[in-house]
């Protein structure tokens, strides 16, 4: 049975994008079936962040219009073959994303895939409602900022209220992921903890993602950081958000950027 | 680190608490965001079947206070007695949820 995940957030610049990346990769690596679509029409940047830019000729807008087959739109990458993209067109009008026409593709994907997740845009316009509207569950990325949580918070509304499953009068499965963390300043009382933005946003912890340059590194070069450096403290950090996806307990442990450092020049040295 | 700066840096807690004044007036407020537009189309529809109203001379204001907010609902009223000249005269509703509460005064109904 596929699941169908959304990732978002409200603002943007805090993960979503580099998140699903992450995930989708994480989950993938096992061969079990993941897709990642771009809901962000006229500003893509997911096949950028994979290393597929060069690699798109038909996207979403044209698969629901009837330009293209969904199989056409669909990239297979090119590390892990059971990890597929579908863009989000750079040109067409937003509109030309409808409530059917995104139904359609997702059922579609469903029949293929284990997963599909949702790359939402940030903001709470139509790109960011339908990104979620056929969502089983939501990862709501958010870093410890109040703008962020503030955000998080009016997501978390709308998950609860326009997506398919809210209307039916179920519960949509809401998860947590905090990007950005730093353990150092939250403990000197710079940032908020992971425990104040539990308490403020009261949704299950999914996992703590630590801000590392190596989450950088791995856009620049157009990898997911979960392949691009796996042994890195984000790369375990999303590969332990990838199993408790799957239903795995496992603790959570607060990444420190040391780690990261560490398991670089561990990695550097074992190439 | 000096004792200033120690107290300096701690800006988390503050941020956790300015969120959690925010949040809990907006979780309220989200699930009628536009209620003072609701109220003022209703009002108007009411008092506009009796007394003949200009609906920019109606003002709707809500202040949201701790245990009590008021929502203060002024409406002009032409008086027909006094076409021009003279001060000009107001009725006034107020409303005040938390009391359950409605007072009129004013001299033009």
């Amino acid at each position: 049975m596929a699941q169908v995940l959304v990732v978002t957030s409200g603002k943007g610049g805090v993960g979503k994008t580099t998140s699903t990346a992450a995930l989708g990769a994480a989950l993938a690596h096992d061969g079990t079936k993941v897709v990642v679509i771009d809901f962000d029409v006229g500003l893509r940047n997911l096949d950028l962040v994979m290393g597929a830019e060069r690699r798109v000729v038909f996207d979403l807008i044209n698969v629901i219009n009837g330009v293209a087959k969904l199989p056409q739109a669909l990239i297979r990458d090119r590390r892990l073959e059971s990890l597929h993209l579908l863009p989000a067109s750079q040109t067409r009008d937003k509109d030309a994303l409808t409530e059917d026409g995104v139904a359609k593709v997702i059922d579609e994907l469903r029949e293929k895939f284990d997963w599909i997740i949702c790359d939402s845009p940030a903001g709470i316009e139509r790109g960011a409602t339908l990104a979620m509207r056929y969502a089983d569950a939501a990862i709501i990325v958010t870093n410890p900022e109040v703008s962020s949580v503030r955000d998080s918070d009016r997501i978390i509304g709308l998950l609860d209220s326009k997506t398919v499953k809210a209307e039916r009068g179920e519960r949509i499965d809401k998860h947590l992921l905090i990007t950005r963390y730093s353990s150092s300043r939250a403990a000197r009382g710079e940032m908020l903890s992971i425990d104040d933005v539990l308490e403020i946003l009261s949704t299950p912890l999914l996992g703590i993602i630590p801000e590392s340059q190596e989450v950088l590194r791995a856009s620049n070069v157009g990898s997911p950081v979960t392949l691009s450096n796996p042994l890195s403290a984000p790369a375990c950090a999303y590969f332990d958000a990838a199993r408790r996806l799957k239903g795995e307990q496992i603790s959570m442990s607060v990444p420190s950027e040391n780690r990261g450092i560490f398991n670089r020049l561990f990695a550097r040295k074992a190439a | 680190m000096s004792l200033f700066n120690f107290f300096r840096g701690r800006s988390a807690p503050i941020a956790r608490e300015r969120l959690q004044i925010l949040l809990a007036h907006e979780r309220n407020a989200g699930s009628h965001s536009d209620l003072l537009g609701v109220l003022r189309e209703e009002i108007l529809a009411v008092i506009g079947r009796h007394v003949s109203i200009d609906p920019d001379r109606v003002q709707i204001k809500m202040d949201r206070g701790k245990s009590v907010s008021t929502l203060a609902v002024d409406i002009e009223i032409p008086n027909r007695d006094h076409v021009s000249g003279g001060a000009p005269r107001y009725s006034s509703l107020t409303f005040e949820p938390g009391r359950d509460l409605v007072r009129m005064r004013g001299s033009g109904i």
